[in-house]
């Protein structure tokens, strides 16, 4: 079995009630993500993938896509409209697990890196507390083992150990970055979730927190979710890639072949664009 | 108003910042002008004071306090004789809880001299028809502000702590709302992160005051501002004790027998205040001490305990539980306290 399966995930926002045929007027087809008849945006919808342990997915598209809205739901922290999501850590339909299961899942089982800083980070902590908010949150209670463990991920993740005390806000974005990382590997999760790992970092920054995580994930073999609209990012870390436009997955496959033999157009175009 | 500031006595430990007693000082309004005005009787007035509809609003409140212990309840705080910041909390759920047949004891940061507490006592002297003490082994009620007496309190007894601020998680969040999910979720993590981020700086937690405790391995609890020494004195005890809040509207409780865990780290426990000095009055060095400064202009350290004290000075080797019939009796600091003699304890840390 894979590691996980999901079908059919959608996510609607909007104040109105749904129509009905929100799904059906819109995607690709129709070129919008906004139902035209009841105004609900679809985030995305009848989303299906699935990642095997130890593999890394890239989600690629553009802006507005439904990327993190996906990433998010399967991160639990975004309540889905639909779906089936099937996880080796959990008995049921993940989508539907409480507020109990989600805090516990979180601690332990999936690690998210958040596109913006703000929804992974305290910046008023230290980062060596953020990290150590992981530890803390999953009931570690010894002191100098938190310690040891959170300059140990430190490390890891090549954050100055020095600046551990310092507080996030003083930290660079490259920094925060790591420190989100370390945060969302320290309990050893089966899976991580990375949402625009390198957006907003300076291109040599981007690089290095890119060969830093493809390192960690490979000593550790941890699967892993990789949400980019950059295809560099995806092409280095991701074994597997969909490609999303207007909520919908309108490709899947190797990533090698999606590359370098895109059956849609649209990822032809994005492919160019890039290079 | 009489200056408050008087009766400050300053701890060596204990962050004694009573803004909201600073705020109110400005106020006229007190108790002392609401007896003054009435006179001797309380003519006009309902019996204790409040009107019956608010103290079963009250009472109720207790009720559902007791039966979710550390979780604070809502109740609908009245408009008292006295501005908010001065106990007026801690009035309506005393005034609510006596009857004529009790004994009540008033204890301002450990004192009953103080303007404050003998205004208290003797409202619901007036209004409620109850006898008044100083001694702690003889009252029914208590009501106190920052401090548990040294003497075991008992099954019979109850304590009323005024609480200026109701939420421990304050510390680490100024929202309400976020906060209050918080409790809902059982999810202390960011109190935790503060405690470690303590540990990180200090090497050792530091609050002093209002430190945050478990409370029967469910709710999060600000005890009020009472120092660490009378922390464990909360835990397993065979008294009751009720929080109310005037200003923000909650009651909240710890029933007799109930868990009450101060946070701490496996290897950084909870600490209690050490005193290197003996009281100057009776000699004790198994009570919380506070520094006075005399006429002189010397400063002693005193029991801030004071009916205590008194009787210290007279009889040197009064027991803590020397009103019970069992000896040994757990109660805080310098008494056979689990949470301060385990191994990890603090006792002889
Ligand atoms: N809270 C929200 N309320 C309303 N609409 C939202 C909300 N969040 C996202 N959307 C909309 O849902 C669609 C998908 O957004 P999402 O953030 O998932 O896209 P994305 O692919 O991650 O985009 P980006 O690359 O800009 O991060 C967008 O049209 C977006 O405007
Ligand atoms: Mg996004
Ligand atoms: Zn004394």
């Amino acid at each position: 079995m894979s590691l996980l399966d999901a079908e059919n995930v959608t996510r609607f926002y909007g104040e109105f009630e749904p129509c009905g045929d929100c799904v059906d007027l819109t995607g690709p087809t129709h070129g919008r993500n906004q139902c035209p008849d009841c105004g609900t945006v679809v985030g995305c919808a009848d989303v299906d993938l699935d990642v095997e342990r130890g593999e890394v997915l890239g989600i690629v598209g553009e802006s507005g896509s439904g990327k993190s809205s996906l990433a998010e739901m399967l991160a639990l922290d975004l309540a889905a409209t639909a779906g089936n999501v099937e996880f080796a850590s959990y008995d049921g339909n993940l989508l539907d697990a409480n507020y109990e299961e989600r805090v516990d899942l979180r601690n332990t089982n999936v690690g998210m890196v958040h596109q913006h800083v703000r929804d992974g980070l305290n910046l008023e902590f230290t980062g060596g507390g953020n990290v150590a908010e992981s530890l803390l949150a999953a009931g570690w209670r010894n002191f100098d083992e938190i310690r040891a463990r959170v300059r140990d991920l430190f490390e890891e993740t090549e954050v100055p150990v020095d600046r551990m005390d310092d507080p996030t806000d003083t930290y660079s974005g490259g920094m925060q970055r790591r420190v989100q990382i370390a945060k969302a590997i320290a309990n050893d999760p089966e899976l991580v979730i990375l949402d625009e790992p390198t957006t907003g970092l300076d291109v040599s920054v981007q690089a290095r927190v890119l060969d830093m995580f493809r390192r960690i994930q490979r000593e550790q073999d941890v699967a892993t979710i990789v949400v980019s609209h950059d295809l560099g990012v995806v092409r280095l870390l991701a074994d597997r890639t969909v490609v999303m436009r207007h909520g919908r997955v309108i490709e899947s496959g190797l990533t090698d072949r999606v590359m370098e033999d895109p059956q849609r157009e649209y990822t032809q175009t994005l492919i160019n664009s890039v290079i | 108003m009489t200056d408050q500031t008087q009766m400050h006595e300053t701890s060596p430990t204990t962050e004694a910042t009573d803004n909201e007693q600073q705020e109110s000082a400005t106020t006229p309004t007190g108790v002392s002008d609401l007896l003054s005005e009435s006179g001797a009787g309380m003519a006009g007035y309902n019996y204790a004071y409040l009107d019956e509809h608010t103290k079963r609003e009250v009472r109720r409140g207790v009720l559902k306090a007791i039966s979710l212990p550390g979780h604070q309840v809502p109740f609908a705080s009245r408009e008292m004789p006295l501005a908010r910041g001065w106990g007026t909390g801690g009035i309506q759920a005393s005034l609510s809880l006596l009857g004529p047949a009790d004994t009540f004891k008033v204890i301002d940061q450990g004192s009953d001299e103080s303007v404050n507490a003998a205004n208290i006592r003797r409202l619901a002297k007036t209004t409620a028809d109850v006898e008044t003490t100083t001694d702690t082994t003889e009252a029914s009620v208590i009501q106190t502000r920052h401090r548990i007496p040294e003497e075991v309190l008992t099954d019979e007894q109850i304590l009323v702590l005024q609480v200026p601020t109701t939420d421990a998680l304050r510390r680490v969040d100024g929202s309400d709302d976020a906060n209050r999910r918080r409790h809902a979720h059982k999810n202390y993590s960011k109190m935790w992160v503060a405690l470690y981020e303590n540990v990180v700086k200090w090497d050792e937690i530091q609050i002093s005051a209002r430190y945050p405790a478990m409370v029967n391995g469910r709710y999060l609890m600000d005890p009020s501002p009472i120092p660490r020494w009378d922390t464990t004195k909360l835990n397993d005890a065979d008294s009751l004790f009720l929080f109310a809040a005037g200003r923000e509207a909650r009651i909240y409780a710890v029933p007799p027998h109930t868990d009450v865990e101060p946070l701490a780290f496996e290897d950084r426990s909870f600490q209690v205040e050490r005193f290197d000095e003996s009281c100057h009055r009776c000699g004790s060095t198994d009570t919380y001490l506070t520094e006075v400064t005399g006429d002189d202009g010397v400063t002693r350290y005193a029991c801030n305990d004071a009916s205590f004290c008194e009787k210290r000075a007279e009889h040197p080797d009064l027991s803590k539980d020397h009103h019970l019939d069992e000896d040994d009796v757990a109660w805080g600091p310098e008494t056979p306290d689990p949470i301060l003699s385990d191994e990890t304890g603090g006792e002889d840390a």
